[in-house]
């Protein structure tokens, strides 16, 4: 019997995570319990990332998903949470229609996904000797458009800044599109 | 190698396909979620999951650790996913910035009631 390989255990630890409290997200019917179950969902796969040897994608995950998007949903769960809207019932001939189109949807993919040799992983001397690398330095240099990691490759310098003003751009408009409407009375007072 | 699958799957290592099929739970679950929520919001967690399960397919497609390097999407792989953080991040501002719109005039956050545009 071979000792277990940690990296495997943790692997399934996070992923059944993840997995059972996206399950959670899809069943629950109250909207706070939701964004609670998103919140430990996305975290477990921060961790899935850290093992994927992806750490700043992980650290991102994790500050801006949800330590940042995950709080602005949470203060809209806040904003609109009357009581007839906390628990809204899905119909249950809903429930069947999806659950036929999702499981067939799964089977597939994860049919097509382990029928690939090459994706059923590497053997253990193999993952024992890849040596740890810090990502964030090719990283950051591959989004200033110079790539450490791969001469031939081409950087990210364009679509940095690209998505940069995108989110500008995006911000300002959520703001006005969000902004509290001046009533006509309180505009002819001024 | 066991006749019994999944057998050794604690003292082998995992493999792209185990993290694709993780990353196809969260996207199935994201869209049933976005198909059979009736709350604005709860749609918007299901567009986070979708979002989410895909980020978890690059990041495993770009990993050294899951498959031979020469096929592996490198470093592309956790660039992509980054680029789908922020965009996701912009998305749910101005998402959100809309549903409270709706809730604002309509009264109302069940998309249900948003049928205004049937004509």
């Amino acid at each position: 019997m071979e000792s277990i390989y940690w990296p495997s255990f943790f692997f399934f630890l996070f992923s059944g995570l993840a997995c059972a409290f996206a399950v959670a997200v899809l069943l629950s019917s109250n909207i706070v319990r939701m964004a609670f179950y998103l919140v430990l969902s996305l975290g477990a796969t921060a961790g899935l990332m850290f093992l994927a040897g992806a750490e700043f994608v992980g650290a991102m995950q994790l500050l801006i998903y949800v330590g940042g998007t995950l709080v602005l949903l949470i203060f809209g769960v806040m904003l609109t949470s009357q009581e007839r809207f906390v628990v809204m019932k899905t119909w249950a001939g809903d429930w069947v229609k999806a659950f036929l189109a999702g499981g067939a949807l799964l089977f597939i993919l994860a049919y097509a996904a382990f029928s690939i040799p090459e994706w059923r992983g590497i053997e253990r001397a193999e993952a024992d000797a890849v040596e740890a690398q810090p990502s964030v330095t090719p990283i950051a240099m591959g989004l200033l458009g110079a790539r450490t990691d791969d001469p031939d490759g081409s950087g990210y310098l364009l679509p940095f800044e690209i998505v940069s003003v995108h989110l500008l751009v995006v911000l300002i408009g959520a703001a006005y599109l969000a902004r509290a409407k001046r009533s006509r009375s309180s505009l002819e007072k001024l | 190698m066991l006749s019994i699958p999944f057998a050794n799957l604690l003292t082998e290592p995992v493999g792209v396909a185990h993290y694709v099929t993780v990353g196809a739970i969260l996207f199935i679950c994201g869209a049933l979620c976005m198909a059979t929520k009736r709350n604005a919001l709860g749609v918007l967690m299901g567009i986070e999951l979708v979002l989410n399960g895909a980020n978890l397919n690059f990041v495993a497609f770009g990993s050294r650790y899951l498959r031979d390097d020469a096929n592996s999407l490198g470093l592309d792989g956790q660039l992509m996913a980054l680029f789908v953080i922020v965009l996701a991040a912009a998305e749910a501002a101005v998402a959100l910035a809309i549903a409270l719109n709706f809730y604002n005039n309509h009264d109302s956050i069940d998309v249900d009631r948003a049928d205004q545009l049937r004509g």
